[in-house]
């Protein structure tokens, strides 16, 4: 049961991920800007989910484990990270990094503070 | 087309890292061994694809949807890094938390780099 809510979960937040990174793209930004946008947004809701600290395990699969852990993504963000130094924007690269650790951390911890 | 593949790929992706993390043993307030070994893990393997699929021209359609996006996006994951991080910090542990976001971050990224570069090393 479990997995099934995992994998309901995921099929919702992968799709939305493609949509964001191509709607950067689409408006003549680095896609890396869309993978900013998942990750910040997801780590907003699933510090909330937590921050409840009562929230039912099936909300936890399907919402915590299933949309929000595919909704975001690491290898996106460390490959981002790779070609913008590969094409020689190390400053931009960089302000990646810091803006996903600012931002991402920020909204986790917002999140979880404004449900307890 | 891509959106479906997707969105496979990431159930697929999303049941394995679940998968790790149910096999682990889990420390309330400890290290968040799971995430970061589905992290770096999945780094590395987005490393590889990236240097197959640059040495595949014209690379097939279904690879960037189903693997890229799909099974290593779902398989890695942000939301959870960024609040296990946000919550050793509350618990007090905050050089636990700047140990964790900085082996998450530099190894990732170092990860990627291994993957492009063991994919290269071998086309030669």
């Amino acid at each position: 049961m479990t997995a099934l809510l995992v994998a309901v979960g995921a099929m919702a937040g992968a799709p939305l991920r493609l949509l964001v990174t191509r709607l950067a793209a689409r408006s003549h930004h680095d896609p890396a800007l869309g993978t900013l946008a998942v990750n910040v947004a997801g780590s907003a809701v699933l510090g909330v989910l937590l921050g409840l600290g009562s929230a039912p395990s099936w909300v936890l699969a399907l919402v915590g484990t299933g949309f929000c852990g595919t909704l975001t993504t690491f290898s996106a963000f460390g490959a981002d990270v790779v070609r913008l130094v590969e094409e020689r924007a190390v400053g931009r690269a960089l302000a990646y990094v810091t803006a996903s650790l600012v931002l991402g951390l920020a909204a986790a911890a917002a999140g979880c503070a404004l449900a307890r | 087309m891509a959106y479906l593949l997707a969105a496979l790929g990431g159930a697929l992706g999303a049941l394995a890292r679940w998968g790790v993390a149910e096999a682990l043993p889990r420390s309330p307030g400890g290290w968040p061994w799971a995430t970061l070994l589905v992290n770096l893990g999945g780094c590395l393997l987005i490393g590889v694809l990236t240097g197959v699929l640059a040495a595949r021209r014209p690379e097939p359609a279904w690879a960037r949807p189903f693997l890229a996006v799909g099974v290593l996006g779902g398989y890695t994951t942000y939301s959870a890094f960024a609040v296990e991080a946000v919550l050793l910090a509350d618990r007090g542990a905050v050089v636990l938390a700047a140990g964790y976001v900085l082996a998450s971050v530099l190894g990732g990224v170092l990860a990627v780099v291994a993957g492009v570069r063991a994919v290269r090393g071998r086309a030669r």
